[in-house]
C-alpha cells in the first residue's frame, strides 16, 4: 500500500456528473461550538438511486443527515430537494417534501402498539382528517399494508417495545413509508441486526427502489453497502472525500488511509 | 501461559444480540496488543468484557491462569488489569490532584499512595502544573493524560485502553502514544484499541484484526496493514467495476 497525503481542503471531490439528481447538497457546513464539523460538504443522489454516504468514524455522516432532516441548521450551503431549498424548512416541512428517515438508535412508542406507531407517522391532511372519521380507517389500512410489506403481520398488536431490534429497524422503516417519502433516509439499518432480518430488510429496500424510491443509507456494513449501492459518498473529518461508484470506491487509496486513520 | 488469554468469547449488552461472537486474544506478559477493525467490530466491548463491564455470555477469560469472566470489575483491578474507557471517566469537578489520589482508593498505605501521586506528577509534567485546576476544565488531550496517570498509580500488570487518542489534536495524539511506549517499556502489558490503526500498531508488538465481533486475522503488528485483506475488511468484499445507467 503507498502512502497517500491527505486530500488537500480546497480540492474538488472527485465525483461524475449525476444526469438527474433529486437531492443536491452543495458547500454544506456547521460548527458546533467552534469546530467545524461538516465544511464545504457536497453531493448528489440520482432519482430512482441507492447512494451510500460512509467513512470513519466522526467524519460527519449523521450530521450531515441531521442538516438534510432539518434538526440541525447549517450555517453555510444549501440541500435542494426537487429544485427546492430545504435549509430554514422545520422537519416536519421536509418530511412533507417528500424526504422519510430512519435513525440509527431505534425511536419507537414502546407502549402502544405496532400498529399504532405506524398509524402515527401518517401526515396530517389538514382539517379534512379532523370532520373525516374515515380517514383514520384509511391510515389504518395504508399501516396494516406496510406492516405486512417488512412482515410484521404477526406482532401488528404487540407494543412496540416487545419487538426484537431488528424488527423495530423494520419498523421504522414501515413508519417512514406512511408519508409516501421520494426519498428514504436510513441511518444504520443493518447495525445490530441479524443476518435473517438483515436480509429481510435488504429485500424490502431493493423492492421499494425497484419501484422508484430513492435511498440515501449511512451504514458500516461494506458488504452489505457495496453490493447494494448505486454510488457511494465517502466523508471523512467532515469533508466529502469522493463519490462514485462501489468498486472505484473500493480501490482508492485515499479512502482506505481515511479509514485507517491515516488520511 | 500467556498472561491474558481470552477464549472464543460471547459477548453482548443487556439482552441485546452477541456483540462479540468468538474473540479469541493472548497476550503475554510484557508484551501488547492493538486490536483494529472496522465499526461494529467488538473492539471495545472485548475490553469491556476483560475489564468486567459486559457479562461473557460463553468462553472463558483467564488472567495470570485464573478465570476473571464473572468477577466484578473491582476484583478485577485488583488482580491487576486497569481500564482506561474511552470517555475517560475523570471526576470532573476534582482536581487533578484528587482524581489522582481517587485512582489510588484501593492502595491502604498512605505514604505510598502519596509517593505515587508524586511519581505520577513528575512523570506528567503538563498534570503537576495543573494540579489543582479541575478535571472538567482542561483540554481533552489534558484529560486523556490525567486518565493515563490514573491507571500509572496502580501499577497495573495489564492496562486496557480504548480508543486514547479519540478527538484528540494531531499533536496531542502523539504525546499521547508516546505515553504509553512509556508505560511499556516499564514492562507493562498493553492491550490498546485504536482507529489511528498504523501509529496504533506501532504501540504494539502484534495486532489483532476483529470483524463482526470474531477474529479477522492476526501477526506481528508490523505485518497487518501489508495484508491485502485489510482493504476488503475496511472497505467491504471486492464488487465487479460496473457502470451504473443511474449516474
Amino acid at each position: 500500500m503507498k502512502p497517500t497525503a491527505a486530500q488537500p481542503p480546497s480540492a474538488a471531490p472527485a465525483r461524475p456528473a449525476i444526469a438527474d439528481p433529486v437531492l443536491e447538497v452543495e458547500n454544506l457546513s456547521i460548527e458546533f461550538g467552534g469546530v467545524r464539523a461538516v465544511r464545504d460538504c457536497s453531493f448528489s443522489v440520482a432519482r430512482g438511486s441507492i447512494t451510500a454516504l460512509i467513512g470513519p468514524n466522526g467524519a460527519g455522516k449523521t450530521t450531515a443527515f441531521n442538516m438534510i432532516t432539518g434538526l440541525l441548521r447549517p450555517s453555510a450551503g444549501s440541500i435542494r430537494f426537487d429544485g427546492v431549498e430545504l435549509v430554514g424548512k422545520r422537519p416536519h416541512q421536509i418530511t412533507r417534501a417528500g424526504i422519510g428517515r430512519t435513525f440509527q438508535v431505534t425511536r419507537e412508542l414502546g407502549e402502544m402498539t405496532v400498529l399504532e406507531n405506524v398509524v402515527v407517522q401518517a401526515p396530517a391532511r389538514g382539517l379534512r382528517s379532523l370532520i373525516g372519521g374515515g380517514m383514520l380507517a384509511h391510515e389504518e389500512e395504508r399501516a396494516r399494508e406496510l406492516l405486512d410489506f417488512v412482515g410484521l403481520t404477526r406482532v401488528i398488536d404487540q407494543p412496540a417495545k416487545t419487538l426484537s431490534y431488528g424488527q423495530k429497524k423494520l419498523l421504522e422503516l414501515a413508519g417512514a413509508l406512511m408519508a409516501e417519502p421520494k426519498m428514504i433516509m436510513l441511518d444504520e439499518p443493518a447495525g445490530g441486526v441479524n443476518p435473517r432480518l438483515l436480509e429481510d430488510i435488504t429485500a424490502r429496500i431493493v423492492e421499494l427502489n425497484e419501484q422508484g424510491v430513492t435511498f440515501l443509507i449511512v451504514e458500516h456494513n461494506m458488504d452489505l453497502i457495496m453490493s447494494l449501492s448505486h454510488s457511494v459518498v465517502v466523508m471523512a473529518h467532515g469533508q466529502v472525500l469522493m463519490q462514485d461508484v462501489p468498486a472505484v470506491v473500493q480501490e482508492d487509496d485515499a479512502v482506505l488511509d481515511a479509514y485507517l486513520g491515516m488520511a | 501461559m500467556a498472561l491474558l488469554e481470552i477464549d472464543d468469547v460471547r459477548a453482548g449488552y443487556g439482552s441485546g444480540p452477541d456483540i462479540l461472537n468468538g474473540v479469541t486474544i493472548r497476550i503475554d506478559e510484557g508484551r501488547s496488543a492493538c486490536i483494529v477493525g472496522p465499526n461494529g467490530a467488538g473492539k471495545s466491548t472485548t475490553l469491556k468484557a476483560v475489564a468486567g463491564l459486559v457479562k461473557v455470555r460463553s468462553g472463558e477469560i483467564r488472567f495470570d491462569g485464573d478465570r476473571i469472566d464473572g468477577l466484578r470489575p473491582d476484583e478485577i483491578l485488583r488482580r491487576g488489569v486497569c481500564f482506561v474507557p474511552q470517555d475517560r471517566s475523570l471526576f470532573p469537578d476534582m482536581t487533578v490532584r484528587e482524581n489522582l489520589a481517587m485512582a489510588g482508593y484501593s492502595i491502604s498505605s498512605k505514604g505510598e499512595l502519596q509517593r505515587r501521586i508524586d511519581e505520577a506528577l513528575e512523570m506528567f509534567p503538563i498534570l503537576a502544573e495543573r494540579r489543582t485546576q479541575r478535571a472538567r476544565t482542561m483540554s481533552g488531550g489534558q484529560q486523556q493524560m490525567l486518565a493515563l496517570a490514573r491507571a500509572w498509580i496502580l501499577r497495573p500488570r495489564l492496562l486496557l485502553v480504548d480508543e486514547p487518542t479519540m478527538g484528540l489534536a494531531p499533536q496531542v495524539v502523539q504525546e499521547v502514544f508516546a505515553v504509553i511506549q512509556r508505560f511499556r517499556d516499564t514492562g507493562m502489558s498493553v492491550m490498546l484499541v485504536e482507529h489511528n490503526v498504523k501509529e496504533g500498531l506501532g504501540c504494539a508488538d502484534w495486532g489483532y484484526v476483529l470483524d463482526l465481533g470474531r477474529n479477522g486475522f492476526d501477526g506481528p503488528s508490523e505485518s497487518i496493514l501489508a495484508n491485502p485483506s485489510v482493504r476488503e475488511l475496511y472497505l467491504g468484499k471486492s464488487v465487479a467495476r460496473h457502470t451504473e445507467k443511474i449516474l
